[in-house]
């Protein structure tokens, strides 16, 4: 007999529109400066955009900011560094926003400082577009009244509801976990699968990946825990 | 075509999102208004998107705006100079735009809760806002206006900020506007006749009218003849490929009886390929839509070896038939290709030739990425997508914040 929830989790999904913003860059110094400066759902567009675009590329390209850099600009070592931050440690678009003009902002001082390495400028044609993502959040048909209900909504729901729920609510809604894990912990009270489902880093999954991933943990943990 | 008919291609979950997204705007009435009933992208895209969105409970009408030849020929230097032509618009042709728009808002109903005008041709029509408090306007731009002539730029801004949003189809075309600006990608109709699924006699049939043999290696660019498509450029990649793997190439394209330049290119290429039976250039005529679907099915690479592009919906095409593509990184090409993933970007002759030896030699590889940008368009660029940013689109008129809830 599988333990019911306190609450039913409700499974909600997310849309995207992108919307224009006018910005543009050409150079590393044009980029470090509209990265400081645009809001923070451009930053969340950029770090995020490429997971959703690219379902079922594994291993996905890792952000906007890092492709552009080695693809366009040929700067291979500062595309590593971006491409390297791990999204998952920060809890807000701000603290991200942080790490990435750190980064570039260091990179830049070093080319400066040594001499080495050359400021490239885009073509317009190649040039960075800054781009916002507005979302819209809304309820699905989905609830899961207790863990089996949960895995079997899992399947079927679309890839942009577990988006939402996994990325979405914890750095974009700053939320400190990722909305499974917390009902799995408060509504469930079966804290080791909570906390196994928090440490997964979603962002070395392509979505689908990660969807077979947290299906498959919650198989093993209800097979661990019939015997 | 029904909303059931997609389903087996994007699965149940994405329609029953677009039916969980109309219910929010059930009943509101969203008049579309544009130049022409029939040919041109945008009558095409309107024709398979209404009676969608009507599907899914909303009323969605399109009607026409009247002009008379010397209008459409008015409007048509407006295109050549939004695409940065650099000629003049004379006063009497600005007078003659102002007066059509003011007979056409005489004439027309404009009632409803969104009124959507497509290109410039009826953007005089947003005049009838002040007199429509509870109305949203939006302007959906289909041309390239990455680098606009200023003059005509100028001219239509005077209009574009009256409306209360405004839609362009790649980041490159944004502007310097006071009102919102949404990007929202052209799309391909997965069960239309240029991209439904063809059995294997199909395209034997349309190889042997063509009278093309599959006997080697086929590389094709599909692509109207235009300088801008650079397919002199095309048969010298072809020629570099072909010193060191024998392959055939096929140019095909739609003729332009009105275009003299179209006519002039076409020429060239023809005495540029004289002598090789190995390329076959088709200038096929505009209902040639299975014809091009198997030509691309047929191919073993595609090209888009283009200076400068729309979206270049082309490659959409190519890549939904799970082709591997070699490309220009330019206008909304790269949208639609990222490097050594779901496909190749070139920019030069010899790059171009050097990715596709690559691709004719790695099977395996070209296979990869075929199989790659197909799920990249399934995701983004079909029909589907296009159905739910139009549903969001008329949503964020009634909501301002980056997040909203619904």
């Amino acid at each position: 007999m599988m333990k019911e929830a306190k609450q039913p989790f409700v499974f909600y999904t997310r849309l995207h529109l992108q919307e224009l913003t006018s910005r543009k860059a050409r150079s590393l110094k044009e980029l470090l400066e509209n990265i400081r400066e645009v809001s923070g759902s451009v930053i969340y567009h950029h770090t995020h955009s490429f997971l959703q675009r690219y379902q079922s590329l594994s291993p996905e390209p890792p952000n906007d900011f890092a492709y552009w850099v080695g693809e366009v600009l040929g700067e291979q070592k500062l595309a590593e560094e971006l491409a390297s931050i791990d999204t998952i440690q920060f809890s807000s678009i701000r603290a991200l926003r942080n790490k990435l003009t750190q980064t570039i902002a260091s990179h830049i001082r070093q080319m400066e400082r040594t001499g080495q390495g050359q400021f490239r400028v885009a073509s317009r044609q190649e040039q960075f577009h800054f781009v916002k993502s507005i979302s819209f959040i809304f309820p699905t048909p989905y609830l899961a009244h207790d863990l089996l209900e949960f895995v079997e909504v899992l399947k079927k729901v679309t890839i942009n509801s577990i988006y939402f729920h996994v990325f979405e609510a914890k750095l974009r809604l700053e939320k400190s976990v990722n909305d499974f894990s917390f009902w799995i912990d408060t509504n469930l009270d079966m804290p080791a699968l909570a906390e196994k489902l928090a440490r997964l880093d979603p962002y070395t999954y392509n979505l689908q990946g990660l969807r077979a991933k947290i299906i498959d943990s919650i198989n093993n943990y209800i097979k661990e825990n019939s015997k | 075509m029904k909303l059931a008919d997609y389903e087996p291609i994007v699965g149940p979950n994405i329609i029953e999102e677009l039916k969980s997204l109309a219910r929010r705007l059930k009943g509101k009435l969203v008049r579309n208004i544009n130049s022409t009933a029939v040919g041109g992208g945008v009558a095409e895209i309107l024709m398979r998107l209404v009676p969608l969105l009507n599907e899914l409970g909303l009323d969605v009408r399109w009607d026409v705006i009247k002009g008379e030849e010397r209008f459409f020929s008015i409007t048509k230097k407006f295109h050549n100079m939004l695409h940065g032509k650099k000629v003049k618009l004379l006063p009497n042709e600005i007078e003659l735009f102002l007066k059509n728009g003011e007979d056409n808002l005489k004439n027309m109903d404009l009632s409803g809760d969104i009124l959507f005008i497509h290109d410039p041709q009826p953007i005089v029509l947003v005049k009838k806002k002040q007199f429509q408090k509870k109305s949203k306007w939006l302007w959906r731009c289909h041309i390239d206006v990455t680098e606009p002539n200023e003059q005509i730029w100028s001219f239509l801004k005077t209009f574009i900020e009256q409306y209360d949003a405004s839609v362009f189809s790649s980041p490159n075309f944004a502007q310097q506007l006071k009102i919102r600006q949404f990007l929202i990608a052209p799309s391909i109709d997965p069960l239309s006749d240029k991209n439904k699924d063809l059995s294997q006699n199909e395209i034997a049939d349309v190889l042997n009218r063509l009278k093309i043999a599959a006997d080697k290696p086929i590389i094709t660019q599909v692509s109207r003849f235009d300088y801008l498509k650079d397919p002199l450029g095309v048969i010298d990649v072809y020629r570099l490929v072909k010193k060191y793997t024998d392959c055939q190439l096929i140019l095909a394209g739609g003729t332009a009886t009105d275009d003299p330049e179209s006519a002039l290119v076409l020429n060239k290429v023809t005495e540029k390929a004289q002598g090789d039976p190995d390329i076959h250039i088709l200038a096929l005529p505009p209902t040639s839509d299975i014809e091009i679907n198997a030509l691309q099915r047929a191919s073993t690479v595609i090209l888009q070896k283009s200076v400068r592009e729309g979206f270049a919906l082309t490659v959409t095409e190519a890549l939904w038939k799970a082709k591997p593509v070699v490309a220009s990184a330019v206008g909304g090409i790269p949208l639609q290709i990222k490097h050594e993933f779901s496909g190749l970007l070139s920019r030069t002759t010899e790059g171009t030739a050097y990715w596709v030896k690559q691709l004719l030699n790695s099977p395996d590889y070209a296979q990869n990425l075929g199989r790659v940008g197909k799920e990249h368009v399934r995701q983004n660029f079909l029909l589907t997508r296009h159905l739910r940013e139009y549903l969001l689109l008329f949503l964020a008129l009634y909501h301002h914040s980056d997040i909203v809830n619904i």
